[in-house]
């Protein structure tokens, strides 16, 4: 494992032990930057073919803060737009993704709740019923779950009981996954729980650009949305012009293959092309992929890398068109393999791609544990090596 | 404690010349204004104190709760009985709680809302949603039969307490808009035990919403008594834990449910922060005709209970008082056999509803996915049609 980002990604020394909250989530963050900086050193992410061309030479722009970008252009487009949560007001968020948001617009639309994370799911279904457009935010992955009965029971059928009467346009960012170093319940993969209820949307980006205009489509629709920040990406950087991207979204210039078709109908994306082989991959897994991808290059083998962006609705053209032309496919996420979203994805692809495949579909996933703790964490997640392995395991010599 | 309470808590309490201790703790004694045997008590043993005390709503207002008491009765009859002839999967039945029904929504203004639990029908209909498509959820022909924002009542809810969270919000958004929105949200004693019974009354106080917490307590949680949910001297003494009011009344007298509801509803609309409103009454039926009540209580129990009926109970104080005469009670009576005869019209009618609604509202647009499921199944049923 030279490559991947994951190897030396380990908490400060005694970062684990921190008590009380405060101090872990200030690791938390403090991880996040180390570890992303350090991806963002290895040339991670790759901007994509079908990133707009900025019109003037644009500084390097963080996931973090291309996020914080579109919920402020959420809330300056649309008066309905609340953001609500945990620490998201004077403090920011813990991430700081709503820093400036509550002295800009105001404690009205942009406010701290009690501790409770049902009690801010299940207060957003009554605001979405009384015509607002709430962005909660769950402080991290581990700490939805106190609020997974209001998501699965209300948020993701509101609509469907009510036979559209009641929509629910709520989106819920969750910061997702591993690879930071942090303590127990900051790292979970949960995003399986959320494709596995009908009625949500999942969607997570890889990229600066995808952040931006994702989250703003996710906040324009109607639909709930259960949007997955991989954490370990929040500090990576690329070189994008927030204003031509929100000129972008808001004159609707990329409507058809744009962010909102995307949530509509998938929209996952070609982020590396090749021949020989398809790596699918989503959220904290994709820069992993592509430098995968970047490995085998030099050893000679073609690998194309497919960004799934959206889970739910799943793109399933977008993928089988690729994995038809390549003929093999290997499917990473740094969730727990067993009933996840990659068994979905190997399932759906050997469904509609069986005739043009040389190998079995294989996946490159966490193992079946609870998340580890820090210091082994990087056998866990999926790295260069183990794509690789499996890379090499798909009947070349057949 | 007075320095650090809360300006609206204060001002309440001030306007009553209480201590804003007192008036966040219910009354020592059950607020009742009309006795089991239908006569008004006198104002000492109406359980009032000062900062406590209702007035009696009135004459007009009396007797369109009392019509819609009887309404109510007669719908939840009507409801079990299609139950047993197999017309309807399901009815919880409010039957011996239909004062705190009716009161429950005629408190309301036409801006309020509504947050019923699925033993709430009759206050649901109460609130000017038709019977037939308040029964629709129970019939099993979709979850929901009415538009809640027509009404302004949320969709019935079955997972316990959630909709507490669903009142707060609309009252948020309310007064984030400026409207003077009351919310009521009903729920049970068994739902006191959740955890989002605890964060709904929370967040409400945390951010002074003009919510109503209205606690229907008939002392069972399907079998399992009040005794096993909490050990608290009280429902309502919950309140103060939370910085907000609490009122105790007698569950099966109309009189003081509209009495405290109605005076809760002008404190919470005029900024007194948010209340809880613990009713005492008693699940006539079983839990639901799945259930079986003889094995888990004494039917003298339920008979003490049915000596307390709040129907009965009305009738002979409006009697009493001149304002009910046998023309009206004919009436009344009259206009609730109508009911039942829509309610059974309406459920005996043939419903076949159409299997491809199963995917009409899962999203705004179906998904790639659901379209292909949908196709799917308009297959298989022209197969089926052409066999």
């Amino acid at each position: 494992m030279s490559t991947t980002q994951n190897t030396d990604a380990g908490p400060r020394p005694g970062s684990a032990q921190t008590g009380p909250d405060t101090g872990e989530i200030t690791v938390a963050v403090d991880a996040a930057r180390e570890s992303t900086t350090r991806a963002g050193g290895a040339g991670i992410p790759q901007p994509r073919p079908e990133s707009p061309a900025a019109p003037v030479p644009a500084g390097p722009v963080t996931m973090a803060k291309a996020l914080n970008a579109a919920l402020a252009d959420a809330l300056s487009a649309d008066a309905g737009v609340v953001v609500f949560g945990e620490d998201v007001g004077t403090l920011g968020g813990v991430f700081r993704i709503t820093d400036g948001l509550a002295a800009r617009f105001g404690t009205d639309r942009c406010f701290d709740t009690p501790l409770a994370e049902s009690g801010i799911a299940g207060m957003s279904v009554g605001m979405a019923i009384n015509g607002m457009r709430p962005v909660i935010e769950m402080q991290f992955d581990a700490f939805a779950y106190p609020a997974f009965e209001q998501i699965a029971s209300h948020i993701a059928k509101m609509s469907n009981r009510t036979r559209g009467a009641l929509p629910m346009p709520i989106v819920i960012r969750i910061p997702y996954a591993g690879g930071i170093g942090g303590v127990e319940h900051h790292c979970d993969s949960s995003e399986a729980y959320y494709a596995h209820t009908p009625g949500l949307k999942v969607v997570t980006p890889a990229t600066v650009t995808d952040a931006y205009l994702l989250l703003r489509a996710a906040i324009d629709s109607d639909d709930p949305i259960v949007f997955m920040e991989p954490k370990k990406l929040y500090f990576s950087k690329d070189r994008v012009d927030l204003d031509a991207l929100r000129e972008q979204y808001e004159s609707g210039a990329s409507a058809g293959a744009g962010p909102r078709a995307a949530l509509e109908s998938g929209g996952a994306a070609v982020a590396r092309t090749g021949t020989d082989a398809t790596l699918i991959a989503y959220g904290p897994s994709v820069p992993t992929a592509l430098a995968a991808a970047a490995a085998a290059a030099e050893e000679g083998r073609s690998l194309e890398v497919v960004d799934v962006r959206t889970i739910v609705p799943f793109d399933d053209a977008t993928v089988s068109e690729s994995v038809r032309r390549t003929g093999r496919a290997v499917v990473i996420s740094e969730e727990s393999g067993f009933a996840s979203v990659a068994s979905e994805i190997a399932a759906r692809v050997q469904e509609r791609c069986f005739h043009s495949l040389a190998a079995p579909v294989l996946r490159v996933t966490g193992f079946d544990i609870p998340y580890p703790a820090p210091k082994l964490e990087h056998h866990f997640l999926p790295g260069v090596d183990r794509i690789l392995d499996a890379v090499d395991d798909l009947q070349w010599e057949d | 404690m007075s320095d650090d309470v809360r300006t609206d808590i204060a001002e309440a309490a001030r306007s009553f010349g209480i201590t804003p201790e007192d008036y966040m703790l219910p009354a020592r004694h059950l607020i009742r204004i009309v006795d089991q045997d239908g006569k008004v008590l006198s104002t000492e043993e109406q359980g009032a104190e000062p900062g406590h005390d209702y007035p009696v709503p009135a004459d007009e207002d009396l007797l369109e709760a009392y019509r819609r008491l009887v309404a109510g009765r007669r719908i939840n009859d009507q409801n079990s009985a299609l139950v047993r002839q197999g017309r309807m999967a399901v009815y919880p039945s409010s039957h011996g709680q239909e004062a705190c029904q009716v009161a429950a929504a005629a408190c309301l203004g036409e801006g309020d809302w509504l947050f019923p639990t699925y033993r709430d029908t009759v206050a649901v209909i109460s609130r000017g949603v038709d019977p037939v498509e308040a029964m629709t959820i129970f019939r099993g022909d979709w979850h929901g039969g009415f538009d809640p924002r027509q009404h302004k009542v949320g969709i019935q809810s079955t997972p316990l307490t959630t909709q507490l969270l669903h009142a707060v919000g609309v009252a948020h958004a309310a007064r984030l808009r400026g409207e003077d929105t009351v919310v009521v949200a009903l729920c049970g004693d068994g739902a006191t035990s959740e955890g989002d019974f605890h964060e709904a009354l929370n967040f409400a106080a945390v951010f002074h919403l003009p919510v109503i917490f209205f606690v229907q307590n008939n002392q069972y949680a399907i079998s399992v008594p009040l005794a096993r949910q909490t050990v608290a001297p009280s429902l309502a003494h919950k309140a103060v834990g939370y910085g907000m009011a609490g009122e105790r009344v007698d569950g099966n007298d109309l009189v003081a449910l509209l009495a405290v509801l109605e005076r809760g509803v002008r404190l919470v609309r005029g900024g007194a922060g948010p209340l809880l409103v613990e009713a005492h009454t008693y699940r006539i039926q079983a839990h639901t005709n799945a259930d079986d009540a003889t094995r888990y209580r004494e039917d003298a129990e339920v008979q003490e209970w049915l000596a307390k009926d709040p129907v009965k109970r009305m009738r002979t104080y409006l009697t009493d008082r001149g304002l009910l005469t046998e023309e009206l009670q004919s009436r009344y009576e009259q206009e609730a056999e109508d009911i039942a005869a829509a309610l059974r019209e309406g459920m005996n009618r043939e419903s076949t509803p159409d299997p491809q609604d199963l995917f009409a509202h899962v999203y705004s647009v179906p998904t790639p996915q659901l379209a292909e499921q949908s196709a799917m199944l308009a297959e298989e049923l022209s197969r089926e049609e052409a066999s």
